[in-house]
This record gives C-alpha cells, structure tokens and sequence, in this order.
C-alpha cells in the first residue's frame, strides 16, 4: 500500500529540527530510519502532515561516554548500537536486546530512539532501557526534558514526548563490575513481536544476588518493571529454588494483552518461567 | 517536490520526487529497474531488499527522499557472474524467483558481516527475506558455497569471476 | 559451471541446473507489474470494510474529480456487463450456486470484496482516490462459525437461497454398520483443518492491453488457457480475440488457480477505456481477496480389531466454502473423498461432505487441494489407533497398508493404485531417522521428567494426483477434461520448439521438458526452447495446479517427440535409401541396422524436410508434431516422513529436531527440482502445523491481514530437511512419472502433529488443535481442549505491528 501525502523537511541540526516541528505543530511527525513509522504509513493508519527527518542530523548518531552513563544518540542505528564497544561494555543488556530486534536489513535503518518514542508495548528496547533506569533528552524550543524511563511510556503506542520535542538521546547509567544480563523473548517465528520478553540484569556478589533490574515487554500497555521480582531475589543466593520462586512473581501488577498470539493468562504464565530463565541465564554470564 | 541525487547501480540520477514515494517505487516506477520486486507492506518479505551504502536495506520501507545522495545496488547491479548469483543457481536456491533479488542481497550483506557463517547463523542472518518455495534448505547451501568460494583468494577463483561490490 | 550429463549420457534422471535462473537471479525478469505499455493507467480497488452488508448507496463521483483521475466505476456502474464470476465444479446437480459479480453491487458478503475502483494515471493516484469513494453499507448479520451455519435458524449469506448449505455429497462404500458393530475399537474424533492464506510471493497484478477489439491480458495466473475461455464466457467477448499471458509467475500454490474479479475488470476497464490498465494488488488487500484454503471440520469415526486392522471409516465434514463458488471451490473437498483411506485395507468407507457459505473470503485450490486434509484425518488416526492399542505406530500401519505385492489394488474409496513399495519407503526413513535411538532417547527424557520431551510423528502418505483422467473428472461433474497439450517444431537448423500447456510458475518446466525433449529427440539440451505461458504461442492447454505437469503434460510431451520421430523416420528412410522398418534411431540419428557408416540425423533430416526438394510423394514437408495425452488413470506418489519434535513442556514451545522425507514420486526427470519441490512442500506443510492461520472475529473481519500476523516460517524457523526417494514407476504413462509438487505438503502436517501429541502423550494428551501455537500446546497440557485452546476471543490488544495491534 502506498503513504498518503505529507510534507518533508530534512533539517541538518537539532536547533532546525526543533523550529521545525515547533513551524509544523500537532500532526507533524519525526521520522529517523522509520521502520516503525513506514509500515504504519503504507498501511495508511498514520496520517502525518509532515515528516521531519532527523537522520542526517550528525550529533543525533553519536554514541559517547559520559562518566558514569552511556549516551546514545537518538537516531544511532540498531546495527550500530549492537556492535558499538561502549554499549557492550556498559549496557550489554541494551546490545542484547538490540540483537533480537527485526532482521538485519531492519536494523540497518531502524534506529535507538526511534524505537523507544514508537512506544510499542511488544517492542524489545523499552523494556530494556526501564530495566536499566534509563533517561530520555528531549528537546524543544521550550527548552530541555529529561525523561527517565519510567515515566516516558504512558500508554499503547504512547510516549510523553510532546510534538514538538525531538529527542535527542538517551543516557544509559553504565552497569559496573559483577553485573550480568539477558533478554529473553519469546516469539512463534523469527520475524514475529514477542509474545513475551524479560530484560534481566542482575549483580552477583559471594554466591548471591547482590542487585537485580527487571523488567517485561508486553505485559501491559506499556513495558513494566517486575518490582516484586527484584524486590524478591536482592540477597538471596544463587540457585534454581530461588529463580524459580521470583519467576512467580513476574506477573505481579501487570495487565497483559490478549491478542493472535497469546492470551493474557498465557503470557501471565509464560512471564514467570522466562523470567525465572532470564535470571538463570543473567546470573551464570 | 524536494530534488534527490541518487546513484543506483553505477549511475547517477536526478529527480524531483514527491516525499512520500518508496524508493521501491522510485526505482521501479521512475528509473524503469524492475529488477527488485515488491511483496508486502510491512517489512516483512524483503523481496525488496537492495544495498544502500552498502547495507541491506528494505527498499519498501525507505522513502527515494530518505536515498539522497546514497549508492543504491539492486541485483542489476551484480552483473550476472557474481558468485552469490552463481550459487544461487548451481544449488537450485530458487524456484519462482521472486524472492530472489532480495534474498541475494541479503546473503551479500550477511557475508560482509560474517565472511564463515555457520548453517545457524545463515539462518538467522536471512530471517527478514520469506520465500514460499524452497524450504530455504537450498538457499542455505548456496551461501555457504558463496562464502566458501569468496573467501578463497582471487587468484584461486574462476578467471573473469570478481567478487563485487 | 552447468552441471550436464556426460555426452550421450540420458538427460532424464541427471541434476540438470535450471535454464529458467539465468533471469531470475539477475532480475531481468518479466513479472506482471514490470511492465508497463505507454499510456498504461492504474486501478486501484475499493473494498468492504464490512463481513455481511446491504449497500445503499455507493457514489464515485467525488473520486472522479480528483487529480490524475480518470475514471472510477461502482459495482452498479458496471452491473451490465461484469457478469458473474464462474465456478466449473458443480459437485451435484442441485448445488446451490450463488451469483458472483466481480465487483458487489448489493450486498457484500465477506470483508475485503471489492466495491467500486479508480482508473488513474499512476497507482498513488488511484489509491488516493479511493478515500473519496462515499459507500453507506447497512450491516447484515455475519456468518462465521460453519456449526451454526448449519443449524437451523442461522442468518444466511445468501438470503435468496433458504440455506447457508450449498451441497452435500456422499460417497460409501461396503458396510459400514457391519464394520462399526461390536468392533473392539471404535475411535471418533473431530479435526479441524484451520483455513490458510496460499500466500505466493509474488502479489496478483494483471495488465490489459487493448488492440482494437482485441485484447492482450498478461496475469499473474497458473492458468491462461482456463483463464481465457472463462474471461470469453463471462465478458461476451469472443475467446478468438482474447489472449492471455502468464509471465514470469512468482509462484501460485493454488492460489493463481483462479478466474479473478479484479481480472474481469481490468478486461472490461481496458474495453471501456481504450488504454491499457494495470492492477497490482498488496499483500494487505491480497490477504483478504486471494482464495484462501483448507478450512473443513471433520468428523472422523474409525473403527478396527484388537489386533489393529482396520474395518471401517465413516468421514463426516463441514468444508467453508467462503461467502461465493469460485472456479473449483466445491470440488476441493470432494478431491480428498478419495484419499481418507490413505495407504490401508479396509472393509467399509463412507464420505460425507457438506459445504457451507460464511460470510468469509472464498476457499479454493491451495496446495494439495482436499488431499492434505484427508492424509492428516487418516494418519492422525493411525497414530491414535496405535496409541489406544499400545502399537508402535510403524506396526499398525504395517498391519493395514496395501504389501507390494498386492498392486495394483482397487481401494475402499475405488480408485486402483497402480504401484506402491511403502515397505521399501518405510524402511529407508526409519534407517534415515535413526528410529529406534530416538525412541530410547525418548523413553529416557520421559523417566527423566526432562521439562523439554521428545515426540516421533509417523506419516506414511499416499495422494492422487497427475490431475486428472477426463472420464473421472466428468463422473465427478467437473467442468473440463484434464489432458495436456504439447507441439515439437524442429525448425530448419535443427534446433527444437517446444510448446506446452503446462504453465510453469517457479516449477522449472523450462528445464525439465528440454531434459525429455532431448533425450527423445537425440538433440543437445541446449538445442531445445521451452515455450509456456501465452495462449497465442501455447495455444492448447489445461495449465498447471494438482501436481499435473510431468505425469499428463511431460507424457504429452514424449508422446510428440515420438511423433517426429516417426515422421523422421519416413524421410529417413527415403534420403538413406532403405527401408524404414530397417533404420533404428538412436542419439538423435537414425542408422541403417547392419549398415555401419550409413545414417542421417535428425538435424539433415530437418533440413531435407525443410528445402523439401526430395520427399517421398505424399509426404508433408514438416517433422512438427503435437500430441495430447489424457491419462487413463491417476498417478499415486507416496512415501514415509518421520519427524521428531522437542516440546517445551514449560512454555509450549515445539521445535524440529528432525525430519525425514523419503517419497517415491515414481521416475524422476530431475531430482534437483525434485528435491526442491519436496522441501518447499515440507515447508509449507509445517507451516499449516506450527504457524499459519486465517483468523477471523466474530464479526467476520480477518484480523490477519499482513505477514506481521499471518506467521510464515523463515529459514531461521525451519530445520534442514533429510530426503531421499524409492523408485517405484508409475504404470499409467510411458514415463513412469507420478507428480511431486504437492508430496511435501500433504505429508508433513500430520507428521509434525503427530510427533507432538507423542511428546505429550505422557501427560494424557492425545490432540493439539493446529497450529500448534505454543499457548495451545500449553493448554493442552493442562488438560484444556478446543478449537481455540481457550485463547481470549478479542484479538487486537498486544503490541507490534499489524492489523490486530496496529489497527488500533
């Protein structure tokens, strides 16, 4: 199918990308690699006035150390994310689930960013950048957000980036020694959305788990945080017993879909034992 | 309409194109390469895979406007003696074909980045290009064969047999 | 680089690589939508966003004032002329048989039926145009679930018939009361084959030129020849000044099988316009409109003894014929009667079939074509029979099917297998499989509670296919005959023509024919042209679909060469002086028995026959020769596929560890494209096993309208394929070939099945209804049955892409 018409701008900093959005108010749309907004479009269920596109926008790509945080850049691509060696030192989680996004002709396009302000609850990287508290920078001519993770999913396909604010990058606080991670998706075929995915880190110190971030994708409207998970394994030691009791609580305060590819009770069944192989796996990295 | 300066397969065109055409449509519709073949809306198929700088990209996924002043190579591109081609040929990877282009495409790509992929990870590396002939069993062997026959140095090739791009 | 025989070495039977890839892999291809004629305008279609509606008003006067726009047309404009779209398999003489316009006019009855379209002067014009399309539709009930269908009381789809029942056939055989009464094991169960979308990769697009009152039609079609009779029948115009081209085809699996609306159309916009039009459908709009297939629920009753032979077997189905008949929709079915009983020896068969309209896409021809359900009904069954009477499922099979020796054999169901080896196919596969080591390592994982477990599935497979004999199918009240055409010319130089009806699309008849052709004719294979395709170059024909081709139109096609070869001869004959019961011809030159030195080739032959200066009196100056061969019987390919699959038990999740084919598909012309075929077949029928299913709401909207949620296997989700093949020769044709196209398929979807229900047989489960989606096989570990596994009955709530998510 074919995109209806829209107007174009391709700006070549934030400043003009800013003012341009601002210029083209409510129904104008950033695009970057678009990978998640070009299928919407063909299928005609986004109407944009007008695209900004940001992915000639050199400084929205880069990927850079910032003490003890990692900047990715916005429109950094998923290729680029993947095999970038500060990301595999300091957020191996995000690279991990960065692997299983798409194919690679899609992660040659799509892009970091876009995939977060997509907010797609069966999206692999939300989950990921919860898990790690990670910090939407977002930009307007109203000035500078910063947006921690927990915050910026608000709905089904929902984010709080307004519409005229571009985001600029997302800061990864860096994981230090002793962390291990995984992401565990769960889909019927390759190419398909997880029916359910857990992203895990988790620090062992002495035989126990030290500290544990979890959290799930498409268990809700949008990616959630397994508090109880967390709350449940920090001090305990490591063994099958242990993963396995906090695997029980995965679901805990989740609202989880029903749709082709699973039911809700299904997926509440499927997060407790992916999580408690997310955890294995994170623990014995 | 905004200008774009795109070269595909060696030559460079200048167009005025509307900003929502694909690049699909732009190489089929405007630059008359019907080589690369369209099968879905979603990017899904990857029939219509070809290399832009030199990565594979989903051509039905790319608007022309987002192609400026990029290098397109489509399977015209190839000639018709690239070694992808030759394997694709000799292990029977293909039966209506129309997958093909795509699929070729994507093998080179997955090449550039894992010039020894195992049986697995060919597997994985071609998981965004569907075809409903094959069983993809063939497909498999001929990257393999590919890779095997790139690998080699080039003076042990076939004379006249260049690995491009 | 060619891999050819050795010279004088027989063509048929070596691993030739294809002629047809040269084209294919550098993409100077001739599919549909390449082309484009000066002047071509493009039409887009507007389709119902609703399952079952009155249309009230339908106005595309807006649509006609938009830029670019040349013209837009409702099913009401075009009422006159569009007539109804045909359907040649009327399986009893009081079918009820619906009209069908290609486009509505008033009432659609399934979501995606077109209802009006825009000609303009490229296709984002066209498509624009369409939002511009005012259509006020009152909604009617939908019908979606074929048991209410049935029941009395249900809405209809066709209010004017008084029934959503169209036919019912019956076919029996024996006693079966007899065989049912006291028999020590009385199995019933209920399958449900879930309906699948055929999903060619390359979309429908057709082209028409016009010339005058002439018109060129290329269409991205399995069957030009139909194609063009049907388009002559329903427009009016007259067959003589209609021509049809299949081009490159990108594949069809049945669904290109087809007369289309949107190909009716495209033929009457060119006659109105005086231009050429073109329509490319996308996959989204293809989803909806494209026949879909399977779809049938069956009643299964089998009975047998203690020691698991088999008495009788009493088949009941529903089959969804979708909202209208299409070209053979009632008959696909009707193509499985006959194979329920499989391989086996009974005493008593009965067949019901009973089908039914809903207010969904229509079903008709996709790979296999009624034979994939029947062979999953009866090797599901053996395996439960195996299962209830603790036999391995090997043995009970041995102890029912037809031995070697007993060809050829006349079933329960009345068709004569001509020939057979299932012993010699069985024994292959399980060497092959590593039967007995699996099943220990089976036996172990069991005692082990291994969370993950292993499960062996069995299917040992028989089909009818070589479709068809014209007798049978017109006892079965089909529309045609179903020989094969094929003409030799040997042009002056020596070079060799020939011309098929087949209709390659992917198969490699290019390839393939010039192998038989050669080796007939004695001629270098690259001294011969396969031409298909175009109804003014190929004439004559009756196309490709039913794994026809090589066993009705490569015998065709050996039959012609023959033909020249006799005519040859008489030239021959007279150019060497002797006598024609004298020469014998063999690679490509016929000698003078006893003579050494003496002879002529075909090629001087040719050209004697050309310059025709010297020809015995009488004697016509060509060696052109067609034949056409109608087969007297059916060809039976069969074979053993074992398939071992791991289940997680914890999640549902099945993955193929395993899995062996070993078919015998009779004589093979080239076990490159034979192997081929079988792993694209086995492919697809897994895919009916694991993946793939058309779903619909209870409103009658199909909720899978792209590749994001209808689930098509990619290389990472399919396991490497052992194959091998017996060779038993069919006897029906001098080539001894049965057909290979749709082996893979019928077999594999009940042998995945099966391995899975073997896992989980431990826990009291003896069904997974399919596709075995993990939650499925999940919930049937909890003792939960039923069709849907339980799932929520509103999809549309997760994440990702697509029309159920994405829709929202």
């Amino acid at each position: 199918m074919i995109p209806a018409a829209f107007e174009y701008v391709r700006p070549a900093s934030v400043e003009e990308a800013v003012a341009a959005l601002a210029e083209a108010g409510e129904d104008a749309k950033a695009i970057a690699g678009g990978q998640s907004l070009m299928p919407l479009l063909r299928l005609r269920l986004a109407y944009p006035d007008a695209l900004v596109d940001l992915e000639r926008i050199g400084e929205l790509r880069e990927i850079r150390d910032d003490g003890d945080a990692l900047l990715i850049g916005a429109t950094a691509t998923h290729h680029q994310v993947m095999r970038d060696p500060l990301v595999r030192e300091h957020a191996p989680l995000i690279a991990a689930a960065t692997a299983t996004v798409a194919d690679p002709a899609v992660r040659h396009r799509g892009t970091f960013g876009g995939s977060l302000a997509h907010a797609d609850p069966a999206g692999d990287l939300p989950a990921a950048a919860l898990a790690l508290d990670a910090v939407v920078l977002a930009r307007s001519v109203r000035g500078e957000r910063r947006i921690p993770a927990a915050e910026f999913f608000v709905d089904w396909m929902t984010s709080t980036l307004e519409p005229d604010e571009v985001m600029t990058a997302v800061r990864i606080p860096k994981l230090g020694a002793g962390w291990g991670v995984h992401y565990e998706k769960f889909h019927r075929t390759a190419q398909a959305w997880a029916i359910v995915g857990v992203a895990c880190a988790v620090r062992r110190e002495r035989g126990a788990i030290e500290d544990a971030r979890v959290a799930l994708t498409n268990m809700g409207p949008v990616p959630v945080r397994a508090s109880a998970v967390e709350r449940f394994i920090e001090g305990r030691t490591v063994s099958e017993n242990s993963f396995r009791s906090a695997g029980e609580r995965a679901a805990e305060g989740t609202e989880p879909p029903t749709d082709l590819h699973g039911s809700s009770e299904y997926r509440t069944h499927l997060a407790t034992v992916l999580t408690t192989r997310a955890l294995t796996a994170a623990a014995t990295v | 309409m905004p200008r774009i300066r795109v070269e595909v397969d060696g030559t460079a065109y200048e167009d005025d194109v509307e900003p929502r055409l694909l690049l699909v449509h732009y190489l089929r519709d405007r630059l008359g390469k019907v080589g690369t073949p369209v099968g879905c809306d979603t990017t899904n198929c990857g029939a219509c895979t070809v290399l832009m700088d030199g990565l594979s990209v989903k051509s039905c996924s790319v608007l022309a406007v987002q192609a400026d002043g990029r290098d397109i190579t489509t399977v015209e591109g190839l000639g018709g003696d690239h070694p992808m081609q030759r394997a694709f040929h000799e292990d029977h990877a293909l039966q209506c074909g129309y997958c093909t282009p795509g699929m070729i495409l994507a093998s080179i790509d997955l090449l550039r980045d894992n010039a020894d992929p195992s049986d697995g990870e060919i597997r994985e590396g071609l998981e965004g290009n569907l075809c409903r002939c094959t069983g993809y069993q063939n497909i498999v062997r001929a990257v393999r064969r590919a890779a095997d026959e790139m690998r080699r140095p080039a003076d042990q090739r076939p004379a006249g047999q260049e690995v491009a791009p | 680089m060619t891999a050819a025989p050795e010279a004088g070495a027989p063509e048929v039977g070596a691993p030739r690589r294809r002629s047809e890839d040269a084209r294919l892999v550098t993409g100077r291809t001739r599919w549909t939508d390449n082309m484009q004629p000066a002047g071509t305008l493009h039409v887009a279609f507007l389709r119902s966003p609703q399952a079952h509606a009155r249309i009230v008003r339908a106005d595309a006067e807006r649509a006609r004032e938009r830029p670019g726009v040349v013209a837009a047309f409702t099913g009401a404009d075009l009422a006159d002329e569009q007539g109804s779209l045909p359907c040649a398999w009327l399986v009893t003489d009081d079918i009820k048989h619906p009209d069908h316009p290609p486009m509505a006019v008033d009432e659609v009855r399934y979501a995606g039926e077109p209802v009006a379209c825009v000609v303009a002067r490229d296709r984002y014009a066209a498509f624009d145009a369409l939002e511009e399309i005012d259509v006020d539709y009152e909604p009617l009930a939908p019908v979606v679930d074929m048991d209410a269908a049935v029941e009395d009381g249900s809405p209809l789809v066709h209010e004017g018939l008084g029934t959503n029942k169209s036919y019912t056939w019956v076919f029996e055989n024996g006693d079966l009361d007899a065989a049912l009464r006291d028999a020590p094991v009385v199995l019933e169960r209920r399958y449900v084959q879930q309906r699948l979308i055929p999903t060619a990769m390359e979309p429908r697009s057709v082209l028409c030129v016009p010339e005058g009152d002439e018109f060129t039609l290329y269409s991205a079609t399995q069957i030009p020849h139909i194609l063009r009779l049907m388009l002559a029948t329903v427009t009016g115009i007259p067959e003589h000044r209609l021509r049809v081209v299949a081009p490159d085809v990108g594949g069809g699996f049945g669904s290109k099988l087809q007369v289309y609306g949107e190909e009716v159309i495209a033929l009457l916009l060119a006659r109105r316009l005086g231009r050429p039009v073109k329509w490319t459908e996308s996959r989204s709009e293809g989803n909806m409109a494209v026949h879909h297939g399977r779809d049938q629920i069956q009643r299964l009753t089998l009975a047998a003894d203690e020691d698991g032979r088999i008495r009788g077997l009493k088949v009941d189905l529903l089959a969804d014929m979708g909202a209208y008949l299409m070209l053979v929709t009632p008959g696909i079915p009707i193509l499985g009667a006959f194979m329920f009983n499989g391989i086996y020896k009974m005493d008593a068969y009965s067949f019901t079939c009973t089908g039914v309209f809903t207010t969904k896409t229509p079903t008709d021809a996709y790979r296999g074509a009624g034979r994939p359900e029947a062979t999953y009904a009866i090797e599901r069954l053996m395996d439960e029979l195996a299962a209830e009477l603790d036999l391995d499922p090997i043995e009970v099979r041995r102890r029912n099917w037809i031995a070697k020796e007993e060809f050829p054999y006349e079933t329960v169901a009345g068709l004569t297998y001509d020939s057979g080896n299932y012993e010699a196919a069985t024994e292959r596969a399980l060497a092959l499989f590593e039967y007995d080591k699996l099943r220990a390592e089976q036996a172990d994982r069991n005692e082990r509670r291994d969370p993950v477990r292993l499960g062996i599935g069995v299917s040992t497979f028989t089909e009818m296919c070589g479709i068809a004999p014209s007798r049978v199918l017109g006892s079965l009240s089909y529309g045609a005959g179903g020989w094969e055409h094929a003409s030799v010319r040997i042009l002056p130089s020596g070079k060799v023509e020939v011309v098929t009806g087949s209709s390659a699309h992917g198969q490699g008849h290019e390839t393939a024919w010039a192998q038989i052709a050669a080796d007939r004719l004695g001629v270098p294979f690259e001294d011969v042209r396969v031409l298909h395709g175009d109804t003014a170059i190929a004439p004559k024909g009756m196309d490709t679909y039913g794994s026809r081709s090589l066993a009705v139109g490569g015998v065709a096609l050996y039959a012609a060469c023959d033909k020249v070869v006799d005519k040859a001869r008489s030239i021959a004959a007279h150019l060497l002086e002797a006598a024609e019961q004298d020469l014998e011809f063999t690679g490509g030159r016929f000698g003078v028995r006893g003579v050494a030195g003496e002879g002529a080739t075909l090629q001087e032959v040719a050209l004697a026959a050309f310059a025709a200066h010297d020809l015995p009196d009488g004697l016509e100056p060509s060696l052109d020769s067609d034949a056409t061969f109608d087969p007297d019987n059916f060809s039976f390919p069969h074979g053993t596929h074992l398939c071992a699959a791991e289940v997680d038990t914890e999640t549902g999740m099945v993955r193929l560890r395993s899995y062996v084919a070993v078919d015998d598909v009779g004589k093979v012309v080239n076990p490159l494209i034979v192997e081929g075929q079988v792993h694209g077949g086995l492919a697809q029928g897994i895919a009916q096993a694991l993946y793939e299913e058309a779903v619909y709401d209870a409103e009658g909207n199909l909720t899978t309208t792209t590749m994001a949620d209808y689930l098509l296997p990619s290389a990472a989700d399919l396991p490497e394929f052992t194959t091998d093949r017996t060779e038993t020769p069919a006897t029906s044709n001098p080539l001894g070939v049965k057909g290979v196209g749709e082996a893979g398929t019928i077999a594999s979807t009940p042998a995945v099945v099966n391995a899975i229900v073997d896992a989980l047989r431990p826990f009291g489960v003896s069904d997974v209804p399919m596709p075995c989606t993990p939650e499925r096989v999940w919930r049937a570990l909890r003792g939960e049955r039923g069709e849907r596994g339980g799932e929520g009955a509103e999809p549309g709530a997760g994440g990702g892409l697509g029309s159920a998510g994405g829709a929202r």
